[in-house]
């Protein structure tokens, strides 16, 4: 388990020194950011020094270097935007997306895993028939489009919900059934193709022999061996969301680190980008190792 | 009429399919009393599983039907009663244990919930489950019960995994056990085993055993009465000592024609040949494992030798070792002088025509998605200096004619040909390199016993119009009996004995071999039963 | 041994090929969603290959009087029989119009993508632990790259063009083609057929692409159609945050974001491209669930004439 998790963890800090570096050099590709927070008319000299400041004046292999030395004690920069130090900016907005997620994929894995499993059991059923259709809607629809009709429907002509922001209950209603959809209707997908395979099995066959009741067949034996596709997937979708779900977060202004990633790769907020990718990217790695631990504990065949 | 315990009175089902209806038994009648032991011995394809899943529902409506019949337990059609009524009976009064306990036991879950779970399906109260439990397993020979009970099944081996079927299927002391060819998957050891289990369980419960088979050995082991089946519909019922010695269907006669081990042995080829083939030293380590272990031997031009052994004991990994799809640790293997396991790829790529290999299954050894054609035909293409392309479909009609298939099919898919017309392609591929010396890894095994006849007998014919060298790997002793010049014994990747057929066979100098020879079984119901009784003479002496 | 000669009497006659086009054709009517996803298919690709040929004109001529014309208006011509935008073109033809970008954009991102992504699986697969190891962490860092900064980076180095946005699209995917072939291969190359095919001589270059490849790539064609929906779904998004197509060019996602301003006063504007999106993308699911049924010889039956049980 030790040696598997040291691999894990050596990979992974393979990954994300090539990610770093990716990013690093390409982001400086998409232009000087000195425009965007000068006035028009500032002088030559005002630029040097905003340049200065900010230590773009420098080789790009020299700020690299100098970035890197930093981050080994933990320094991520400061946000030319706001000032202060990029990993609060980042870890602030982190702080939402992680709730925003969690909610969402709750709530996706229990419906999912419920209706995928009854529809599973009696293929071309009606219940069946309703759950594929609705499921196959909902990983269609392009969720700014539910978003933008949902807003006009349930915030402007009946007034339910807030259209933006994080304060009440009320304001999450919103943008955690947009973002439920689609994961919902894949993961549902998934859920029933696994029970299929898994109720067409002989240990299920076994179980019927044994006159085991229904219920336990498909609840005991055929799920748990069904969840371990579906877990990957949930992983994938949940990895998804924590990258941001930036229309969403735009769309709803969630201050998540989506909405922050958008905005600062547009304001070329460099050290704010950089801090935001490796948070994710970090946060992706453990949830991949706990989807790891947790396939270990529903498959008692799979020891690292 | 109606006192039977189990009666299945004139039974269709059918199966609907792309190419239309399937029948997949017809108007099928058999009945089975308490304490009696039924087979139903029938080749792949006969229906002989149908009856026993209909009696336990678990047939899959659409796209099986019940078109006609009644299924009578205890004079009672479980056909009409309610699916609730049906699963009371599952488990409960009637069994059933399947071939190939490790797919049919829950992988997630431990095989002590799996046996309590039976007895908690049907109503006993849960703390008592646990000691039962134990208690089973430990009656059906599973060390260490107390702990073992909550191991999972892949960390049992076949026949312990058989064993613990048997252990569930057991817990509720059903009037009628069910066992769908209970032993085909193991090794003639543990099959004796698992045999003898079954039938002092039956003793002791007085259960009526229905039993599932392909294997006359099987039938005349512990069978009282047989149903024989071929193409959905019971051809002849009887005694097993009746049906053995006196069939009366022609579909009987040629399917106990067809069983291997009971004709002459082949006289060992004289010795002053030089050898095609000689291995010295051989030896294979998987980190610590040792599966391969200072092996040596040779083969003579014209000659088979045949492997035996149980699983593990590193008969497949000579093979793949021999033909470079393992690499070696040690020891060579000297092909016409020169050593197989330090060649170049260039050389290698040479001998590679010389040296071909028939592999076990023939669905999985044929590409699905090329034509008989492209199949034999690759060996043109991989070695372009055998055949100018223009005599390429001419050369592949031959061998398939050689092989005993038509010109025509070679336009098609493997998936329209039957197991053993596809083992024949592989051998028409083999062929079409010309090669000298053929490795068959298990090659007839996964045939019926009358395909197999018929491979072999294909074989023997190659071999005396080609001059072929066979390395014959295989765990069925009576058809190596048949086919062998000489034999080689391996155990846990050491060659245990080594000998002419006739040695082996009559004047087994070891312990295993003897044991090997003992645990195979007779078809003829009587030499069967004197077997027996030397076998559990020999059992008991060595307790 | 009792010799059994091989008389061709004993052999079953060999099934018949059934005419596979034919059979395919069969059980996809059988099956009515997929058939009718099919053809709305057909109608979208149509569209695309003609519309802007027949209809440019018209899908960019304004027109002062039909300013957010409401739908439905059945006295108007045909292209505004789905109401105007706000410059008064007529909806119906644009959506025919940008169904060539939108379909144009995902058709060549999944193309690039499956070709790129199956070459990288199949050497990840059968080629040493090294190779492999370096290709599995490429897909990770692509997978770790936002591809918002990537549609960023391309929009600002190269300018916005369809072919880019192909790119940048083409890029994000190419890690689920490349994992896939890889588990396939490490799994197809231990079957029989390709040891027998080592066992003849055959070279790698053959092994993979005569054995590995025509195994793997059913798999991987039904979840290019997945992946299809998914690609159009992200490069409406893109497009709706802006960082995709630039107007004059325009794709469905283009036109829901261009009609967010006047939701409330013409909601037609988003609603109708934005259905277009759901339709094709439901449809790409339907088919590719069907195709998934079809391919799978333990679930083809389902798709078969079965007969309907009496009672």
């Amino acid at each position: 388990m030790l040696n598997f998790l040291g691999k894990r963890a050596v990979a992974s800090a393979i990954s994300l020194v090539g990610l770093v570096l990716l990013v690093f050099f390409l982001s400086r590709l998409t232009g000087d950011p000195t425009g965007l927070y000068l006035p028009l008319d500032a002088s030559e000299e005002a630029r040097n020094q905003f340049r200065e400041i900010h230590g773009l004046n420098d080789p790009l292999i020299v700020q690299f270097f100098s970035y890197m030395a930093d981050l080994i004690r933990f320094d991520f920069g400061d946000s030319i935007r706001r000032s202060e130090p990029a990993i609060d900016v980042v870890m602030r907005g982190f702080a939402w997306t992680l709730q925003l997620t969690f909610v969402t994929m709750s709530l996706v894995v229990v419906f999912a895993v419920i209706f995928g499993s009854l529809a599973a059991f009696n293929v071309g059923g009606v219940f069946d028939r309703i759950a594929t259709f609705f499921s196959l809607i909902g990983a269609s629809a392009p969720d700014f489009w539910i978003a933008i009709v949902a807003i006009v429907i349930f915030s402007v002509k009946l007034g339910w919900f807030p259209t933006s922001g994080t304060g009440t209950v009320w304001h999450w209603v919103m943008p955690v059934s947009v973002l439920f959809i689609r994961p919902f209707g894949l993961i549902l997908q998934i859920v029933r193709g696994a029970m299929i395979t898994a109720l067409g099995s002989a240990y299920v066959k076994t179980a019927r022999a044994k006159g085991i009741k229904n219920r336990p067949i498909i609840f005991v034996h055929a799920l748990r061996n069904a969840l371990l596709p579906v877990i990957t997937v949930i992983g994938d979708q949940a990895a998804a969301l924590l990258n941001g779900a930036v229309v969403i977060e735009s769309i709803f202004g969630f201050p998540g680190v989506g909405k922050l990633m958008i905005d600062s790769i547009l304001q070329r907020d460099f050290t704010v980008v950089m801090a935001a990718i490796m948070v994710t990217a970090m946060a992706i790695f453990v949830m991949n190792l706990l989807i790891d631990i947790l396939y270990s504990i529903l498959d008692p065949r799979i020891r690292y | 009429m109606g006192d039977h315990l189990l009666d299945v009175k004139n039974l269709s089902v059918d199966f609907h399919t792309t190419h239309g209806t399937v029948h997949a038994v017809r108007d099928v009648s058999w009945h089975l009393e308490r304490g009696e032991t039924l087979a139903i011995l029938g080749e792949s394809g006969s229906g002989k599983s149908v009856s026993a899943s209909a009696i336990l529902n678990l047939i899959d409506m659409p796209p099986g039907e019940i078109t006609s019949g009644e299924i009578l337990f205890e004079g009672k059609d479980v056909l009409l009663m309610s699916a609730e009524d049906r699963r009371q009976l599952n488990g409960h009064r009637i069994a059933m244990i399947f071939q190939d306990p490790l797919s049919h036991l829950n992988p997630v879950y431990s095989i002590g919930f799996q046996i309590a779970e039976t007895m908690t399906a049907h109503g006993v109260n849960k703390g008592q489950t646990r000691e039962k439990t134990i208690e089973l397993l430990a009656r059906v020979g599973i060390p260490d019960p107390d702990t073992k009970i909550d191991a999972y099944p892949h960390q049992f081996s076949g026949g312990q995994r058989q064993r613990i079927m048997i252990a569930m299927a057991l817990a509720l002391k059903p009037d009628i056990l069910i066992a769908d060819e209970p032993t085909t998957a193991l090794d003639v050891t543990v099959q004796a085993q698992i045999l003898t289990l079954l039938e002092e369980l039956q003793e002791e419960t007085g259960m009526g055993l229905l039993l599932i088979t392909h294997d006359l050995g099987v039938v005349a082991e512990v069978a009282d009465r047989v149903v024989v089946m071929n193409a959905g519909q019971i051809v002849e019922t009887g005694t097993a000592s009746g049906v053995y010695h006196s069939p009366q269907h022609p579909y009987t006669k040629k399917l106990i024609a067809a069983i291997p081990g009971e004709g002459d042995m082949a006289e060992p080829l004289g010795s002053g040949a030089e050898p095609i083939l000689e291995i010295s030293g051989l030896s294979k380590h998987y980190g610590a494992f040792v599966a391969l272990d200072d092996v040596s031997l040779t083969v003579l031009p014209g000659e088979t030798v045949a492997i035996v052994g149980e699983s593990g004991s590193g008969k497949s990994t000579l093979a793949k070792t021999i033909l470079r799809l393992e690499e070696a640790t040690g020891g060579q293997a000297l092909f016409q002088g020169q050593d197989l396991i330090r060649m170049d790829a260039n050389a290698l790529f040479k001998v590679r025509r010389d040296i071909q290999m028939v592999f076990q299954d023939p669905t999985q050894s044929l590409n699905p998605r090329m034509s008989i054609f492209d199949i034999i035909a690759e060996a043109f293409v991989i070695h372009p200096e055998i055949l100018a392309k223009q005599h390429w479909k001419a050369r592949v009609c031959e061998l398939l004619e050689q092989v005993g298939l038509k010109a025509e099919h070679m336009y098609r898919h493997p998936h329209q040909f039957s197991g053993g017309q596809r083992q024949r392609i592989a051998i028409a591929r083999t062929l079409a390199l010309e090669p000298k010396l053929i490795v068959c890894d298990e090659a007839v095994s996964a045939l019926d016993v009358s395909i197999q006849a018929q491979v072999l007998a294909l074989l023997t014919q190659l071999q005396d119009d080609l001059g072929l060298s066979f390395l014959f790997i295989a765990h069925d002793l009576p058809l190596v009996r048949d086919f062998a010049h000489r034999v080689i014994v391996m155990q846990s990747g050491k060659i245990v004995e080594q000998g002419p057929v006739e040695q082996i066979f009559d004047a087994p100098r070891e312990k295993y071999t003897r044991s090997l020879i003992a645990a195979s079984l007779s078809p003829d119901p009587d030499v069967q039963a004197v077997r027996r009784t030397a076998l559990r003479k020999m059992q008991e002496a060595a307790v | 041994m009792t010799q059994i000669q091989n008389q061709d009497t004993d052999l079953p006659d060999i099934p018949k090929a059934p005419n596979p086009v034919g059979q395919t054709l069969q059980m996809l009517w059988n099956d009515k969603f997929a058939f009718v996803s099919v053809v709305f298919l057909l109608i979208v690709v149509l569209c695309a290959l003609f519309g802007p040929l027949l209809l440019e004109d018209v899908a960019t001529k304004q027109n002062l009087r039909g300013r957010n014309a409401p739908p439905f208006d059945f006295s108007a011509s045909w292209p505004y029989w789905l109401g105007g935008d706000a410059l008064g073109r007529p909806l119906l033809a644009r959506i025919i119009v940008a169904a060539q970008n939108t379909i144009f954009v995902a058709a060549g991102a999944v193309f690039f993508s499956l070709i790129i992504g199956t070459a990288l699986g199949l050497v990840a697969g059968y080629t040493t632990k090294t190779w492999s190891q370096v290709i599995m962490r490429l897909a990770d860092i692509i997978m770790a790259f936002p591809s918002l900064l990537l549609a960023v980076i391309v929009l600002f180095m190269l300018d916005s063009s369809v072919f880019n946005l192909v790119i940048v699209l083409a890029i994000t995917r190419i890690p689920v083609y490349l994992r896939t072939a890889r588990a396939e291969t490490l799994e197809v190359r231990e079957r029989m057929f390709v040891q027998a095919a080592q066992v003849m001589g055959a070279s790698t270059r053959r092994i993979i692409f005569r054995h590995i490849l025509p195994v793997v790539f059913p798999t991987l064609v039904t979840i290019a159609t997945l992946d299809f929906a998914f690609v159009m779904l992200a490069e409406s998004a893109l497009s709706f945050l802006g960082i995709g197509i630039q107007p004059p060019e325009i794709t469905w996602g283009l036109m829901v974001s261009l009609g967010r301003p006047y939701l409330t006063t013409a909601w037609g504007l988003s609603l109708w491209p934005g259905l277009a999106i759901i339709l094709t993308t439901l449809s790409l699911n339907l088919v590719s669930n069907w195709m998934r049924t079809a391919l799978d010889p333990a679930q083809r039956w389902r798709l078969e004439n079965v007969r309907k049980q009496n009672g």
